[in-house]
């Protein structure tokens, strides 16, 4: 309602100054600036060539007249010149042009080449289609599912499924020591609090060697919390998401009265018995919020999993992703960006949907991730 | 009936009862926990991981004490939290400064326990020992078998933990097709299995049997002893002694050769000294140093002043749709940075991405975004302007609201111009409230390894640097990490973590200095 008065009240004034008109100019282009990138990956991965050289904002119609084909292991995109006929030679297909070249035709092993459309002895015009490309705007996500090399399926499991066990974990543990810090006044309280938060001056991504060194040690006992497994990460990330989330916690404890506890007690109840049927259940809309955001900072997590997960099939989808970039980067573009758009949807839609709540932590000194 | 009483009585006990549960409750956590601990102290202990088995040691202790201390209970609750963070974060920062004073690395990755662990099982044929020829047997669970002949013609036998003379087979008859359960391999089968049988060690502890060439097998031997007094290892096949030589690591002898395997040693502060004596080391590194500042400090004025721009700018309630702009502006906050990382490397690629294309249809040469240094730090800061600059329009908006209006009225009465109302009263009002969070945005930055790794792995390579992985665009940790883990040349842990180190104490430093400026200690403290 309010925006809507002052709304009304700026149309009130003389309507746009050249100032104005700056300003808002400026706003267009940042957001232009801001956005580009996301337009961009949105458009590869809708775009059925994967590689980065045919790359155009506006994705092509996806039957793109190119002829595929595949010469000494290289995938090859040629347009068949006018006058060009398909014959058959010796067990091999061959794409014979009008000036007398042969050009040996395969399909192409990336699968995604769903029906050869020709017929032998059928001729072609110019830069028509010998192989249909599947029709559709989302083959790069079909060729993403489909890679065993690259199980991304896989990946992603593994990352929700590491995110989840931490954030829950992370939640539960640091409310109980959050209620007692919030609760008991016991010697030495005071001295553990400052403790907690000098320790959580270093982020435990800098002492990435001595943690993998003593994965490697545990690894070597107790093969489930070793190096390449989900047991031995979730750990990790747990204990390196005491310390803030201890001082959060304890502030929204803080906040909860505590003649509501005082008034359980006097009725027989123990601190357990308060703490799970009265505190819990009244901070935890709270607890949802930092549960939510710790998933969101697990599965975004990068370098301490890839430290510690060395197998493809432990990593994570962060990880995986990565692998992407690192090898063949430019030719599997479109796969990539399909991944990334699937990776990146769960933290916009909550780093979006929770804009305010996060707003209100950053001004906390919180920071993300 | 039988209910109703059984109702009541429960009624009755509930207190007792749910007490008596939680007691045991508590009594078989502890006790599983104490049994899994002290399998691990025990195990690290053979190993002599000592660091682990003290630190496992102590924990399971204090949580012991914890909850068996009835005037401990308020630490009962937070227990859980101290035991993760003392493993998972204590424990590596005290690890890495002990890692940062010796020489693990390739070469140098075992205890010097399980160094002489593994050299006690190597086994070797000595001279003038028993020799014999072979035939190779397998049984149906696969299990292999060694028919020996001695060069009497006289017949033994011997499994996988057993040895015995044969009997029943006359000195120099045919050899039976089968043979207590084992069966005689024909020669295909007894070549393509020889190699999995030459691994395999027969006979009984007291005589171990070994294939050592196509036609003999014999008696093997322990190879090295070690011997406590000496602190040294005897090769009895070259009988010469090699002494644990604490300065490189190594088991050496006399004739300077060294033992295969390397052992961790304490090498004081040798990682550190190197930092300065090295010209290999120092100069990389100081560089290293400097872009780190140099990023961490750019990366902060220039997502600080964005952001501080569009949120003075959206301020102004005369533009319309102020919320979809907020929102639209954020996004790049609301990507996963490697990803957002990925998506400018893939648009700034100098052959094919759009951005280069784009620059090249002007008819001007795109520029190297990754393979000259100056262009690739600017990548990298253009990059981390994307990404930072909402993180301070966000903090910025905020606390822009919340400087009072009366302050502005009070200035506009005294004629004051747009610039100077921005420069005396807005700029220091907000220096306060974000000021902190410049401090903290700082030493983030100076961590900021992924960017680092995700734009292009720290390159292009520094050729000053020698064999040492160092790139133009790496920061210390980036730098850290590749010594690390950067593969080719070999990990080098101890000069990694003494990188770390010096790290901690940065961050530590800035950190302190922060606290004493804002008084930050003194307001958390009567926070708690």
């Amino acid at each position: 309602m309010s925006s809507q008065e002052k709304h009304q009240r700026g149309k009130a004034r003389p309507a746009f100054t050249l100032g104005l008109t700056i300003q808002i100019a400026i706003l267009v282009i940042a957001v232009i600036f801001a956005l580009f990138p996301v337009v961009w990956i949105l458009s590869a991965a809708l775009n059925p060539s994967q590689s980065m050289n045919s790359q155009s904002v506006v994705p092509p119609l996806p039957e793109t007249r190119i002829v595929l084909a595949e010469e000494a292991g290289v995938l090859l995109e040629i347009v068949a010149p006018n006058g060009s006929r398909v014959e058959r030679s010796a067990g091999t297909i061959l794409l014979v042009e009008a000036d007398g070249e042969q050009k040996e035709l395969r399909a192409p092993k990336n699968g995604y080449v769903q029906r050869i459309r020709f017929q032998i002895g059928d001729s072609f015009e110019a830069g028509e289609a010998l192989y249909d490309i599947s029709s559709s705007y989302l083959i790069n996500f079909d060729t993403l599912f489909n890679t065993e090399r690259k199980p991304y399926v896989r990946w992603l499991l593994n990352s929700v499924a590491v995110a989840t066990i931490t954030s829950f974990l992370v939640v539960m543990v640091t409310a109980l020591s959050a209620y007692s810090f919030s609760r008991f006044r016991f010697k030495g309280r005071r001295g553990l609090l400052m403790l907690i938060l000098l320790v959580q001056v270093f982020p435990n991504l800098l002492a990435m060697v001595a943690i993998f060194l003593m994965l490697q040690q545990i690894g070597n006992h107790i093969p489930f919390f070793g190096l390449n497994t989900a047991g031995g990460l979730i750990l990790v990330y747990v204990g390196g998401a005491m310390g803030i989330n201890i001082w959060l916690m304890k502030g929204f404890f803080d906040s909860v009265p505590r003649d509501i506890d005082e008034s359980a007690m006097v009725d027989g109840c123990g601190h357990w018995q308060t703490y799970w049927r009265l505190i819990f259940p009244l901070v935890r809309p709270v607890l949802v919020v930092v549960g939510i955001l710790s998933f969101v900072g697990t599965f975004n997590e990068f370098v301490l999993a890839r430290v510690l997960l060395r197998d493809k099939e432990s990593w994570t989808l962060m990880v995986g992703l990565w692998g992407y970039i690192s090898d063949n980067f430019a030719r599997d573009w479109g796969i990539f960006a399909a991944g990334a758009i699937i990776g990146a949807i769960p933290t916009l839609i909550i780093y979006l949907s929770l804009q305010d709540q996060i707003v209100g932590g950053l001004t906390q000194g919180s920071v993300k991730g | 009936m039988a209910t109703l009483v059984r109702d009541s009585r429960a009624k009755r006990s509930e207190f007792s009862t749910r007490s008596i549960l939680r007691l045991a409750a508590t009594y078989l956590g502890l006790a599983i926990l104490d049994a899994m601990a002290f399998y691990l102290v025990y195990v690290f202990a053979l190993d002599g991981v000592w660091e682990l088995a003290i630190t496992i040691a102590v924990i399971t202790l204090l949580v012991n004490v914890i909850n068996l201390r009835g005037d401990l209970y308020p630490l009962r609750w937070i227990s859980p939290a101290l035991a993760l963070m003392g493993l998972m974060v204590v424990f590596p920062i005290i690890y890495t400064v002990y890692v940062s004073l010796t020489n693990y690395g390739d070469g140098n990755l075992l205890t010097k326990q399980q160094v002489l662990n593994l050299l006690a099982q190597e086994t070797y044929l000595p001279d003038g020992g028993q020799v014999y020829g072979w035939d190779l047997y397998r049984n149906a669970a696969e299990d292999y078998a060694l028919w020996l002949t001695d060069g009497e013609d006289a017949y033994y036998f011997a499994t996988l933990g057993g040895f015995g003379a044969v009997t029943a087979v006359a000195a120099g008859a045919e050899l039976p097709g089968e043979y207590q359960g084992y069966r005689r391999l024909d020669r295909g089968e007894a070549l393509r299995a020889s190699r999995e049988a030459q691994a395999l060690t027969f006979g009984t502890e007291a005589l171990q049997i070994g294939i050592a060439g196509r036609r003999e097998a014999g008696e093997f031997a322990q190879r090295y002893v070690y011997r406590a007094d000496e602190d040294a290892v005897f090769d009895n096949k070259s009988s010469s002694l090699f002494r644990a030589n604490y300065e490189s690591g190594q088991f050496e002898n006399d004739d300077g050769d060294t033992l295969r395997t390397g052992f961790i040693s304490g090498t004081g502060f040798k990682n550190y000294v190197r930092f300065v004596t090295s010209p290999a080391i120092s100069g990389p590194l100081l560089r290293i140093f400097a872009w780190t500042i140099g990023f961490s400090l750019a990366s902060v004025v220039s997502t600080f002043s964005v952001g501080l721009m569009f949120a003075l700018l959206m301020q102004n309630e005369r533009i319309p749709y102020r919320k979809a702009f907020r929102t639209l502006l954020i996004v790049p906050y609301a990507i996963p940075a490697l990803i957002s990382v990925a998506i400018w490397k893939g648009m700034l690629n100098s052959n094919l991405g759009v951005i280069s294309n784009a620059i090249a249809s002007l008819g001007i040469d795109p520029p190297p975004f990754f393979i000259d240094p100056g262009w690739s730090k600017f990548g990298i800061l253009l990059i981390n302007l994307w990404l930072g600059y909402p993180y301070f329009m966000l903090v910025c908006s905020g606390a822009l609201a919340a400087i009072p209006s009366d302050m502005y009225e009070a200035a506009e009465v005294d004629g004051a111009t747009w610039w100077e109302k921005f420069h005396a009263l807005t700029l220091p009002m907000l220096l306060v409230a974000v000021g902190p969070l410049l401090i903290a945005s700082f030493t983030y930055n100076f961590n900021n390894f992924v960017i680092i790794e995700a734009y292009n792995e720290g390159g292009p390579p520094m050729v000053e640097s020698g064999t040492l992985p160092a790139g133009h665009t790496d920061i210390l940790i980036s730098y850290a990490y590749r010594l690390a883990f950067g593969g080719g040349r070999g990990a080098d842990f101890g000069l990694a973590s003494a990188i770390t180190i010096i790290i901690f104490v940065l961050v530590a430093g800035v950190t302190l200095a922060q606290f004493r400026l804002t008084k930050g200690w003194e307001e958390t403290s009567e926070n708690v």
